[in-house]
Order: C-alpha cells, then sequence, then structure tokens
C-alpha cells in the first residue's frame, strides 16, 4: 500500500497559506498601529462572508440545490448565539469561553433549522425549494422582529457584547481556516463524492445505494451550521443584531458571491466573498442619501451579468478568448502535449468540478435527451 | 437459499386507472440470462422500475432469493443485492471516471467510514480512500476503461459509457444485474461487444443477469430465456426460439395481417 503522504500536493493547501499569511500580515500590521479601526471592522465582516460564501457553495455548488434563505440560518445563529453571549459575559466575562459557547450555540440551533429546511428539500427541486428557502428567511426573520423586547429585543434589535476589536478580527480569520478545513475535508472524501453523485443525479445515486435522505440533511445542517457561527460572528462585531438586515436581498449576496466565485469551487467564493464585502462597504461610502438605493442593484446586476456572460451563445467567441483556464494551459504549454490529462489519481483529494447555474435549476423538469432512441449507429457527436 | 434468484408473483402497478402491468410472474434462476422484451410501452421499464424500487407495486409481489422487497426505498433494495443501468445512461457526468466507480463502492462495508473520519482525516480515511482506488480501477481494467479513469464520465464516447454504468453497477456488489436496452444505439460491432462484456460479466461475478432489449440478435445470441409483454401483460415465457414463435408474439409484433 502507498504512503498517504506521497500523495501531498502544495496546491490542495493554498488556500489555507494564503489565508494565513494574510491574516499575520493583518495581526502584524494592527498590533504595530498601521491598521485603523475601520480595517479591523471591514476583516471581521469579510470573515464572516467568506464563512458564508463557502458554506452555501457546499449547498449549491456541491449538492446541488439552490438556497435563498442562507440569512435566515445566519439570523438564527446570531440571535440565538448573540443572546447567549449577552447572559454569559456578566458571568464569564468577555473572554473566550463565553465566545465558544455562544458559537456552538448559535452553530447549533441554526444546524437544527438546517435539518428542518432540509426536509421538504428531500421532495422539492430547483426553483420550488429556492421558494420554499426564501419562505423560511423571512418566517426566522419576522419571528425575530416580533419577539418581546426583553426576549430578543424586537424590533429595536438585540444587544450584544462586542469583543476586543484588536483580536476578533484574527479569531474570526481562524474561524474562516476552521471552516474551510472541515468543509473541503468532507468534500474530499468519499461523502464529498456521494454528495457531487447526488447533484450529477439523483436517480442514478439511488440506484447505486446512496442514501440520499442522509446525505442531503447532512449538507443542510452542516451549511447550516457554518452560516449559524457567521451569524455569531456578526452578532460579536456589531454590538446590535438587527432582524432586517437578515432579509432576501442579504440571501442575494450571499448567492451573486457563490455564483461569481463560480460554482463548485471553494477559492472561488472565497475570493468573490472577500471582493463583494470590500465593494460592498466602499459603495456604502459613495452612495448616500437617495442613491443608497443602487445599492441592491449592484447584486442584482452582476448576477445577469455572470448568467448571461455564461450561457449567451453570442458570447462564446469572448469566452474563448477570456477562458482563464486556457490562458494557464497555454502559460504553462501543458496543451502542447496531447495526452496531457488531468491526473486523477495524484489529487485524490480535488475538490471535483464545476457546474453551471442552469444545471440547478428545474433539473428534472428538462426534456431527457434522447440518445437511448437514436438509429443503430448513429452515434452522438461530441457537442451533444 | 431459494430455488430463484429474482421471482415476482402476479406483479402489477396501476397509475389511477391505468393498468401498466398486470399479472407479471418471472422467475429467474442463479446465472441466467432473462430476456425482457416487447413492442415499445409494453412495460418492460415499468417493471424495472417496481423491482428497483422506483415505484411500489400495487399488486403481487417481488422475491429476491425469497426476501420479500416491494416498496422498500431505491437505496435499500441497492444494499440487497440489485443493481440497474438506465435506458437513457445516467452518469454521474462531472465526475471522473474513476470516481464514479467510487461511488459505486460506497456501500462496501469495508469502505465504511464515518462522517469524523473525513472532516477530522484520521489514518482511516486515507487508508479507504487507497484501498476504494484501488478496487475501482481492477474494475475499470475488467471493462477496458482503465485507459481513461481520469477522464470526465461525460467525455467517454457512447460505447464506453454504457459500459461504465454497468461497471459502476457491479462496483455495488449485487446478487441481480438489471440492464435496460443496454444495446441501444449501438452498431452490430459494439452490440457484439457488449454480449461478450455480459457473458463474461456473468461468469466472472457470477452474476445473474435480467435485461431489457430490443435488439433481437442481442437476446437472441445471449438470453437463457424470455419473457414477452404486450400491454402490461405477459404473452409468451420460456427460451428464445419459442417465445418468438408464438403465435400472440408475431401479433404483437407485426400486426393481425401476418
Amino acid at each position: 500500500m502507498k504512503r498517504p503522504a506521497k500523495n501531498f500536493q502544495w496546491k490542495h493547501f493554498a488556500n489555507y497559506i494564503v489565508i494565513s499569511v494574510l491574516l499575520i500580515f493583518f495581526a502584524v500590521s494592527s498590533m504595530t498601529g498601521n491598521l485603523r479601526s475601520s480595517g479591523q471592522y471591514l476583516l471581521e465582516k469579510i470573515g464572516y462572508s467568506m464563512i458564508l460564501a463557502v458554506s452555501l457553495s457546499m449547498l449549491v455548488g456541491f449538492l446541488g440545490e439552490l438556497s435563498l434563505g442562507h440569512a435566515g440560518f445566519m439570523c438564527v445563529g446570531a440571535y440565538i448565539g448573540g443572546k447567549t453571549a449577552a447572559l454569559l459575559v456578566p458571568a464569564l466575562g468577555n473572554g473566550l469561553p463565553a465566545f465558544l459557547i455562544a458559537m456552538a450555540a448559535g452553530g447549533i440551533s441554526a444546524a437544527v433549522c438546517g435539518v428542518i429546511v432540509g426536509l421538504p428539500a428531500l421532495r422539492l427541486k430547483g426553483d420550488y425549494l429556492a421558494i420554499v428557502t426564501l419562505a423560511f428567511g423571512e418566517i426566522v426573520r419576522s419571528l425575530f422582529l416580533n419577539s418581546s423586547p426583553e426576549s430578543f429585543g424586537g424590533s429595536l434589535g438585540l444587544t450584544t457584547p462586542r469583543y476586543d476589536r484588536n483580536s476578533l478580527f484574527i479569531i474570526a480569520f481562524v474561524v474562516v481556516l476552521l471552516t474551510l478545513a472541515a468543509i473541503q475535508n468532507l468534500l474530499r472524501s468519499r461523502h464529498g463524492r456521494a454528495i457531487t453523485a447526488i447533484r450529477d443525479s439523483e436517480i442514478a445515486a439511488r440506484a447505486t445505494g446512496i442514501n440520499v435522505t442522509r446525505y442531503k440533511l447532512m449538507v443542510f445542517a452542516m451549511s447550516a451550521f457554518f452560516a449559524g457561527i457567521a451569524g455569531v460572528l456578526y452578532s460579536y462585531a456589531n454590538q446590535t443584531v438587527q432582524s432586517s438586515k437578515f432579509g432576501f436581498n442579504y440571501s442575494i449576496e450571499i448567492l451573486v458571491m457563490v455564483v461569481l466565485g463560480g460554482m463548485g469551487s471553494i477559492n472561488g467564493s472565497l475570493i468573490a466573498a472577500a471582493l463583494i464585502t470590500y465593494l460592498n462597504v466602499k459603495l456604502t461610502k459613495v452612495l448616500t442619501g437617495d442613491l443608497a438605493v443602487l445599492q441592491n442593484l449592484v447584486y442584482a446586476v452582476i448576477l445577469i451579468v455572470i448568467v448571461i456572460y455564461g450561457n449567451a451563445p453570442f458570447l462564446a467567441p469572448l469566452r474563448e478568448k477570456l477562458d482563464l483556464g486556457a490562458l494557464l494551459r497555454r502559460l504553462t504549454r501543458r496543451n502542447a502535449d496531447p495526452a496531457y490529462r488531468r491526473d486523477d489519481e495524484k489529487s485524490w483529494a480535488r475538490v471535483p468540478t464545476k457546474i453551471k447555474m442552469d444545471e440547478l435549476l428545474s433539473i428534472d423538469t428538462r426534456p431527457e435527451d434522447n440518445r437511448a432512441v437514436r438509429l443503430n449507429g448513429d452515434k452522438p457527436g461530441k457537442g451533444d | 437459499m431459494a430455488e430463484y434468484v429474482l421471482e415476482t408473483r402476479g406483479l402489477g402497478i396501476r397509475f389511477g386507472g391505468l393498468k401498466a402491468a398486470s399479472d407479471v410472474n418471472i422467475r429467474i434462476r442463479k446465472n441466467q440470462i432473462y430476456g425482457l422484451i416487447g413492442p415499445n410501452g409494453a412495460g418492460k421499464t415499468t417493471i424495472f422500475n417496481m423491482v428497483t424500487g422506483v415505484y411500489t407495486p400495487t399488486e403481487g409481489e417481488i422475491l429476491l432469493d425469497g426476501v420479500r422487497i416491494n416498496g422498500l426505498p431505491q437505496e435499500k433494495i441497492n444494499h440487497m443485492g440489485i443493481a440497474r443501468t438506465f435506458q437513457n445512461i445516467r452518469l454521474f457526468n462531472n465526475m471522473t471516471v474513476v470516481r464514479n466507480v467510487m461511488v459505486g463502492l460506497h456501500n462496501d462495508p469495508r469502505y465504511r467510514s464515518g462522517f469524523f473520519t473525513s472532516v477530522f482525516r484520521l489514518p482511516k480515511h486515507f487508508r479507504v480512500e487507497e484501498e476504494m482506488r484501488s478496487e475501482a480501477k481492477k474494475l475499470l481494467e475488467l471493462f477496458g476503461l482503465l485507459e481513461v479513469r481520469n477522464e470526465l464520465a461525460s467525455n467517454l464516447p457512447y460505447g464506453k459509457q454504457r459500459k461504465l454504468e454497468i461497471a459502476r453497477a457491479l462496483a455495488t456488489k449485487p446478487r441481480l444485474l438489471l440492464l435496460d436496452e443496454p444495446a441501444a444505439g449501438m452498431n452490430p460491432q459494439e452490440t457484439e461487444e457488449l454480449m461478450d462484456t455480459i457473458r463474461k460479466v456473468r461468469d466472472k461475478f457470477d452474476m445473474t443477469v435480467l435485461l431489457i432489449e430490443h435488439d433481437m440478435s442481442l437476446v437472441s445470441g445471449i438470453c437463457d430465456s424470455v419473457t414477452v409483454l404486450n400491454f402490461g401483460t405477459m404473452l409468451a415465457q420460456g427460451d428464445v426460439e419459442t417465445a418468438l414463435s408464438d403465435p400472440e408474439v408475431i401479433r404483437a409484433y407485426l400486426g393481425d395481417d401476418n
């Protein structure tokens, strides 16, 4: 038997390394006083956005279920975790123990909600499931909005403790690393294969003996768990939890991160999360007064542009020209060798491939391809 | 051990007022290659779907080695030993060939490992991954797919996709293999190759095969016995020649005037 270490490849750990290096850089500049508190706040925001994007990416890009209620899971985490923290801080002090317990409380309560939303997901597909998750997000939000002022603050919002500014962004990024490790490790295992198999063909996955129910609930719960954790970070970063923050627009914002990063690409989601959060903060500064309405428009425009760019037939030549992968291959001269294949064996831990947005929607309502009824010998062409 | 690997007794299903199949009695002995034939819409795939748990039969029962399996969920039926392929190929298109087969090995008791084994990367995770991969490669070699193991399943030519589907089904270690029109869309040479593959599978894996097919050269070439269906009922049963020369069968295929 071969030693696992033989398969060790640096590129699988590149994302951890990049995040760690950036974290150390910012931590040092913060300690030497070169990072203003607005910068620290931005980093905290980027941290929990990354967690949200990666967890939604697992649900949308790998399990293939479109969810428009991710902000709802975050809302549950933010309120439950924030409340736990508010109750614990007087007793334990505003330190790590209270923070960790709040994290666990927020994450687990969100995971329970994930299972509850996951149950209809066993029967619904594509657009229909998207509507159920959308409804879930709105229900959770209005439940907290209408709570009594003593319990969850009602319309005034819940006041939560704030962690020390100088260390919260560091903790946030450590949590990002842990989230990344958990999700990537799961996806790069037999469980991840089962999950992507369900995405590619649920019927075939069942016939191959995959317990679809179990895996769908597992992914919904895990995705919601990390969204809940992001919610707790949010509550610690903002001192107050307002239910209006977790509306439909925020769910779309997270979805835009996943789509912009490329569905089924974890690293893409990370980069897109950082970009969009940065853009968001800058836009808030630029678009003031009446122009603030335009901010929500930006996500819609980005989403529409991506979908058109990725699918429109008349843009095909442009897509080929701008294909980053092809460019990389040209640069590294990989296509000089026609026998070149990406060796699956060496990259056993590679996260599976990407899918397109339209593959998610109405998966089973599209007409079957009728290969089977073709005449004998009439084989389908390459472009089929 | 029961006498028959698969036995259906008075099997039937109704969709509302439509009787898609009724009183179907099929008995398949171990190591048989059994054909299920009939004109389009005769209910062949419906029977496959009942046997594999996609539909729950409304009448009769299905016995696998004497154990009743009606109405069990699909994955449970697969765990009990029935694997199938599909009329329109259903591979995991965005995954490589070797990973398709590894999904088939997912429930092998030797390769069980839990959620936390994978998340925390315990040593068992690495061992299981290595073993699954080498097992999958062995299977692929048998089907002549070892060379293309790193290709995406959707990039394979048609004939190889069919073979990969059979390999994936076999990876689940079934007792009974169900093939739904394996030769559809194949030219005579590919069909010939497929017949060899099916025979090889039966001998090597000690397998029992039930197949649906329209290509009569394949049916008469490899099937030990057949059942002819029309409008959801059985017209004839027995060895291929007797069944196909049955006047009822000829009428069903060619019409009354002949």
